[in-house]
């Protein structure tokens, strides 16, 4: 061009102008292809629920859905919570209690995973890919520890749901949940 | 193309189209003419075979999903109910598709162990090798997506423990994992939203395959086939048309595939699958062991090898992601191992290092041998063949690639090829 300039022109105006357009436009419509895949409205409309837990005889666990998943509940008995307190909080693989009811760095004694001992209340995922583990009982035995056995990939848990041995990293988490009255709970 | 067009138009209408859209002298130039090395042999005829398994999945599928219906509640009885007892030949169309998936991996696996010990990863052929490896990742996407579709209870619990695997984010960075877990989910667990995209998904994956598959023969046919002299093409003398030459090679062993194909079909068709899935979901029930399908056995071997979730999880994803570096990481010279005396017992090695893993992958997690009084629990063979997988691509292959003494090799295909027929 004869009279070249370095002056920016209309043309690069309209470049710069189109392409921010662009770039932003991209990036706004991104955002809700991308959120419609969370959990909609009426998913968590649905996330609390309560319980009658009165038929639950010592030694027993009954498990309810909540939130899709399986819940524990289960009536421990006097030599399983003591089981559960003579654990040295330096054998526990997970120190943190993640009970959704107290703060996240509450070390994870048996006091802090219920709020009645007799009453232990987990939800029943394993924290390492997702199995319902199950259930130990003396009849039964499911591990040594006395709690759950995941057969998925041999997670062992204790009498307070703590993760003992295996490959899950985590305690099995304790819900969000209030006594509404002596045998009635609300979870969620 | 690599060689020189010499498709010639013969009739007018040819000709028309020719100049507007050359696609009968593409194909020609692809599948008529295209000069293939002349010593192929038996274990070069997977690719055509997977071709034509691709076909049957997505026909077989088309079909299937006019009858399926993604949803928790009626899924299961879509398949078991309607499709194997009520719509016209349904248990065929499903016996076919499950199984075809089954035999498309079997093919997939020849062929991958075909390409590792021939050399076809080696220059000038990575791209083609990595094309490779992405079509084998989104298979087995594709292959998860699908197992999740009928809604028994290993489709629901395999769902559970593979989305999960996400979680394992959760060490890193403390709540992403869940997040992403809830994401993929649409919900706090498992469920109806799963299915429905999974079922998404699972329709649309196959044609990414496709178009992937599309690219892998585009990147095989520049450099042109290797072969098990794993030696370049050095004239018209190494070579013959891949039409009649393959087509009718391909073909024949493409029926006696189809044999033991649909031999299953009809006399086994459950031998793959897992009784549990005749079992609708149940989220609150984990069955006892859960199995994934055979052909991802091995890798969920290495998961459960660990005892941590987090590099148990890692040991998983970067057994797959070693598969692209595999170019890079073999330093021999020579292509084949034929002419590679020790990285052919290597090789061996790895094929059983994979058949191991296999069946360690399908006991259950606290599986044992008993030698007399002694115990051998199954996960220390599990570790060892873990070690033996990464010790395979990371540390012998670079190694034994500079040390190694080949043998010398042929003049030429056509040499070789004509020593053989005998004098």
């Amino acid at each position: 061009m004869a009279n070249a300039s370095t002056e920016p022109t209309r043309r690069d105006f309209l470049y710069i102008a189109t392409g921010a357009a662009a770039t932003v436009g991209v990036g706004l419509a991104a955002w809700p292809f991308i959120d419609q895949m969370n959990p909609t409205s009426a998913v968590l409309a649905m996330a609390s629920i309560e319980v009658d837990v009165a038929a639950i005889q010592p030694g027993q666990q009954v498990i309810f859905k909540w939130r899709g998943h399986p819940l524990f509940v289960r009536r421990r008995t006097p030599k399983e919570i003591a089981a559960a307190r003579a654990v040295p909080p330096s054998d526990l693989p997970d120190g943190l209690a993640r009970n959704a009811n107290l703060s996240d760095s509450a070390p994870a004694t048996d006091a802090n995973r219920s709020i009645k001992p007799e009453w232990l209340v987990v939800v029943g995922v394993c924290t390492h890919l997702g199995c319902t583990p199950t259930v130990s009982t003396p009849q039964s035995p499911q591990g040594s520890y006395g709690g759950w056995l995941c057969h998925c990939h041999g997670s062992e848990y204790d009498t307070a749901g703590r993760i003992r041995k295996g490959p899950a990293p985590q305690n099995l988490a304790v819900p969000p949940y209030a006594f509404t009255g002596p045998t009635k709970i609300k979870i969620g | 193309m690599a060689h020189q067009s010499s498709y010639v138009p013969k009739t007018g209408f040819t000709r028309w189209l020719d100049q507007r859209l050359p696609i009968i002298r593409l194909v020609n130039d692809s599948f008529v003419t295209y000069p293939t090395p002349r010593n192929l042999n038996f274990w070069y005829v997977f690719g055509g075979i997977l071709t034509v398994m691709l076909v049957v999945q997505i026909v077989s599928g088309i079909v299937l999903s006019m009858h399926y219906v993604p949803n928790a509640d009626l899924a299961f009885g879509s398949v078991e109910q309607r499709i194997m007892r009520e719509v016209n030949y349904g248990w065929l169309l499903r016996y076919i598709h499950a199984n075809g998936a089954s035999m498309f991996f079997l093919a997939v696996y020849v062929h991958i162990f075909r390409g590792l010990y021939y050399g076809s990863y080696k220059a000038p052929r990575e791209i083609l090798w990595i094309l490779g490896v992405f079509i084998y990742l989104l298979m087995m996407a594709t292959a998860f997506f699908g197992y999740v579709l009928p809604w028994g209870q290993m489709s629901f619990w395999g769902a559970t423990v593979i989305t999960s695997l996400f979680s394992a984010i959760d060490q890193v960075i403390p709540n992403l994992g869940t997040a992403i877990t809830h994401w993929l989910w649409g919900d706090f667990a498992v469920g109806d939203a799963t299915l429905n995209r999974f079922f998404s998904l699972h329709y649309l994956l196959p044609f990414v395959i496709a178009g992937v598959v599309g690219l892998h023969i585009w990147a095989l046919h520049v450099p042109g086939n290797n072969n098990p002299l794993g030696i370049d093409v050095k004239g018209p003398q190494d070579t013959v048309p891949f039409h009649p030459f393959y087509t009718v090679k391909d073909g024949f062993y493409m029926v006696l595939f189809f044999l033991v194909f649909l031999g299953f079909v009809f006399y086994a068709p459950n031998f793959f699958g897992n009784p549990d899935n005749y079992i609708q979901a149940n989220p609150l029930v984990t069955p006892t062991d859960i199995v994934p399908e055979w052909y991802l056995l091995p890798f969920y071997a290495m998961l459960r090898a660990i005892p941590s979730k987090l590099i148990g999880v890692l040991v998983l994803v970067s057994s797959l992601l070693t598969l692209l570096a595999v170019p890079w990481l073999d330093t021999s010279k020579v292509r084949s191992c034929r002419f590679r005396p020790l990285m052919k017992q290597l090789f061996w090695i790895f094929v059983a290092d994979c058949i191991l893993l296999g069946y360690v992958g399908a006991q259950t997690a606290d599986a044992a041998w008993h030698v007399g009084e002694a115990e051998l629990p199954l996960v220390w063979l599990a570790r060892l063949g873990t070690l033996y997988y990464f010790g395979f691509f990371w540390v012998l292959m670079p190694w034994i690639g500079k040390k190694e003494v080949t043998r010398p090799l042929p003049e030429s295909i056509a040499q070789s090829v004509l020593a053989k027929g005998g004098h």
